[in-house]
C-alpha cells in the first residue's frame, strides 16, 4: 500500500490557499545547488537478498561476544541477565507512550517510581528523578541547579571528571556567563588544596567524580568539608555498580549525586544510548530538572502513581521551568530498574566485589610485567591506569585487537601529559582466563619478561 | 468574596498592606486563592534580595496550577512567612492574615499610587475573571 500524504488535488488546494503558483515557487528560497543533489541508492532487493546483504554488513562489526574488552572510560561491559531483555522487550513497556495520562499508564509510572526509589537508596540521597539522557547531561543539570540555588556565578570542576562530561558541561554553561574553573588531579585524585584556593564566595558548586575517570577513589570527606566551608554545593558523579561496596554519596555530604546507569543492565552498544540519574538532598527537591513520579491515593483511596510538578514545569509556567528537559530515558531506566531488582542488594555487593578483585588481579599481573608501571598509587574500583613501555605505546591496541582483545583507553587522547598511559577496565564479566590472555599478549608485544 | 478596603491590589492578584514606615506586607488575594484551589507549596523569595516592581519573586503551587507572585512595589525583602513551608494552606484559609507571603522595604513608596483600590480590583475580578 502506498503512503500518500496528500494528493495532487490537495496540493493544488493548499497552494491556492496560500497564493503560490507551484511547489517549485514555494521552495524558491532553497539554493539551486541543494535541489540537484541526487542520492546514489541501489535498486530494490527481495527480502532474502536484503537479509543476506545486512548480515554481511553486520559481520564487519566486531562484538563483545567474540572479543574480550578491557575498555571502560564511561561505557562498561557488564553481564546483563536475560530477564532484563525479556521483561524490557514486552510490548507493554517497549511500545508504551509517554505516561502523560496517569489513568492509562500506571505500569510505566510504577516502574519509574521504583527506578527513583532504587537510585535514591543506592546513592543514599533523599529524592531521585525519573532519569535524564546520560551521565554527562545529568552532571550539567546538577551544575545548573547549583547555580540557580546559590545565585552564584562560578563552578569548580575536577579534571578527574570524564573529559567528555566536562565538554558537555561547558556546552550547557556556555551562554550563562558562568566561569568554569578546572582543578588538577596531580597524583590520581583531585587536589583538595587547589579546590580550596579555586573555590570562593562566588562558587556555586564543586564537581567531582568518584571513582574518578582514572578509577581512583577521591578523598571525599576532605572535599566535602572544603566545599561546604565555602557555602558551595558538592556534586558527585558516581558509578552505580561501585556503590555495592564503596560509601554512597549521601554518606559524605553530597548535595547532588549524578551518574550514568548504563552499567545497570544496558549494553555498551556503540557507546550509547545511555541513561543518566539525578538524586538530591530533600532541600533541593523542588529544583530537580526533568520528570518526577510520585505516589498518591485516588478518590477511592487506591494507590496511584502520577507525574508531579508537571503543571509547573511543562504546562503552565514552562517559560520559567528549571530545565528544558521534560522527558526521561525511560526504556533504559526501566532496564536499570529490572537489573537492580534481579541482582538484589547482596548481589550488587558481590558484583562490586568481583569487579574489585578482578581488576586488582589484572593490575597486579600487568604491573609485574617488565616496563609496565602503575600511573598512580591509589585505591581504585574497576579501572586503573598503567604506564606502558615506550616501544609498544602506539601499536599495543592493534596487537591486542589482532588477538581478539579490545585494549584500554590511551589517556593521551584526553590528557596530553599522560601520553603513553592506558586506562584499563576489568568488570565481573572477565574470567581469569580472559585476564591472563590480556597479560600474555601485553607481555609478548613488549618482548618483556615477568619481573 | 472578601475585598478589604484597607489594602491595595494589583492586576496580578497580589495585595499590599502598608504600615506607614516604608514597609509593606504582600500576599495573594482571596479571589486568586479561590481560583487556584488548594495551595500545596510556596517557593518563598530570599530575605535580603532586592526586586523591582513587577519582577516575579515567588511561586505558588496548587493542585490545579503553578502561579508566579510578582513584587507589587520595588524594594528589599525583609521577611518571609516561613510558616507557609509547613502550612501552605494558610493562603487558602486566611489570605489577608496568616497567609501573608513576604514583607518588603519599599525603595520607592510612590509606586503605591499605581496600585488598585478594592473597588477597582473587585470590578476587574468580576469582569475579566482572570
Amino acid at each position: 500500500m502506498d503512503y500518500v500524504p496528500h494528493t495532487d488535488k490537495d496540493k493544488k488546494e493548499m497552494l491556492k490557499e496560500i497564493g503560490v503558483e507551484s511547489t517549485d515557487a514555494l521552495f524558491q528560497t532553497v539554493p539551486e545547488g541543494l535541489k540537484k543533489v541526487s542520492l546514489d541508492i541501489p535498486g530494490a532487493l527481495s527480502e532474502q537478498e536484503l537479509l543476506s546483504r545486512l548480515k554481511g554488513l553486520s559481520k564487519k562489526n566486531c562484538n563483545l561476544d567474540e572479543y574480550i574488552s578491557f575498555l571502560g572510560a564511561g561505557t562498561y561491559d557488564h553481564f546483563c541477565p536475560s530477564i532484563v531483555d525479556h521483561l524490557s522487550s514486552r510490548g507493554e513497556f517497549l511500545t508504551s507512550y509517554t505516561p502523560y495520562q496517569a489513568e492509562a499508564s500506571q505500569g510505566t509510572l510504577q516502574a519509574i517510581y521504583e527506578f527513583q526509589t532504587l537510585i535514591a537508596e543506592l546513592t543514599a540521597m533523599d529524592v531521585a528523578n525519573a532519569s535524564l539522557y546520560d551521565g554527562a547531561s545529568a552532571l550539567a543539570e546538577a551544575a545548573l541547579l547549583a547555580l540557580r540555588h546559590t545565585e552564584r556565578k562560578n563552578v569548580v570542576v575536577s579534571k578527574g571528571i570524564h573529559p567528555e562530561y566536562r565538554e558537555v558541561l561547558r556546552t550547557y554553561l556556555s551562554h550563562l556567563g558562568v566561569n568554569i574553573i578546572e582543578v588538577e588531579v596531580p597524583d590520581g585524585i583531585t587536589d583538595v588544596k587547589a579546590v580550596q584556593t579555586a573555590a570562593g564566595s562566588g562558587t556555586a558548586a564543586v564537581l567531582v567524580q568518584n571513582p574518578n575517570f582514572f578509577g581512583c577513589l577521591e578523598d571525599v570527606d576532605r572535599l566535602s568539608a572544603t566545599v561546604h566551608d565555602k557555602g558551595a554545593l558538592l556534586v558527585s558523579c558516581v558509578n552505580p555498580i561501585s556503590l555495592g561496596i564503596i560509601r554512597p554519596p549521601g554518606e559524605y555530604g553530597v548535595d547532588i549525586a549524578v551518574g550514568d546507569a548504563q552499567p545497570l543492565g544496558n549494553y555498551p552498544s556503540f557507546g550509547g544510548p545511555h541513561v543518566g540519574f539525578f538524586a538530591v538532598k530533600k532541600e533541593f527537591m523542588r529544583k530537580i530538572p526533568g520528570r518526577l513520579v510520585g505516589i498518591t491515593d485516588d478518590v477511592k483511596g487506591r494507590r496511584g502513581f502520577v507525574l508531579t510538578l508537571q503543571a509547573r514545569e511543562q504546562h503552565i509556567r514552562r517559560q520559567r521551568a528549571v530545565s528544558n528537559i521534560c522527558t526521561n530515558q525511560n526504556l533504559l531506566a526501566l532496564r536499570a530498574c529490572i537489573y537492580l531488582s534481579a541482582i538484589g542488594k547482596e548481589g550488587l555487593r558481590e558484583l562490586a566485589e568481583l569487579n574489585l578483585q578482578k581488576s586488582h588481579y589484572a593490575f597486579d599481573q600487568i604491573c609485574a610485567l617488565d616496563g609496565f608501571e602503575p600511573l598512580f598509587e591509589r585505591p581504585f574500583f574497576n579501572e586503573f591506569a598503567v604506564k606502558l613501555p615506550k616501544g609498544i605505546q602506539l601499536r599495543i591496541n592493534s596487537v591486542l585487537f589482532g588477538n581478539g582483545v579490545i585494549g584500554g583507553l590511551p589517556l593521551g587522547r584526553f590528557y596530553r601529559e599522560l601520553e603513553g598511559s592506558m586506562l584499563f577496565c576489568v568488570t565481573e564479566k572477565k574470567t581469569k582466563g580472559d585476564i591472563d590472555r590480556l597479560v600474555s599478549v601485553l607481555k609478548e608485544a613488549s618482548g618483556g619478561q615477568t619481573r | 468574596m472578601d475585598f478589604p478596603t484597607d489594602i491595595s491590589y494589583t492586576e496580578t492578584h497580589e495585595w499590599v498592606r502598608t504600615s506607614g514606615s516604608g514597609k509593606a506586607v504582600v500576599g495573594l488575594t482571596a479571589y486568586a486563592q479561590q481560583q487556584l484551589r488548594d495551595v500545596v507549596f510556596i517557593e518563598l523569595p530570599k530575605v535580603g534580595k532586592k526586586f523591582r516592581a513587577k519582577d516575579p519573586c515567588a511561586v505558588v503551587e496548587s493542585v490545579k496550577a503553578a502561579f508566579d507572585i510578582y513584587v507589587p512595589v520595588s524594594g528589599e525583602i525583609i521577611e518571609v512567612n516561613t510558616e507557609l513551608e509547613d502550612r501552605p494552606e494558610l493562603v487558602n484559609e486566611d489570605p489577608y492574615g496568616k497567609g501573608w507571603i513576604f514583607k518588603i522595604n519599599m525603595s520607592n513608596p510612590n509606586e503605591l499610587k499605581a496600585l488598585l483600590s478594592a473597588e477597582t480590583y473587585k470590578k476587574l475580578c468580576e469582569k475579566g475573571k482572570h
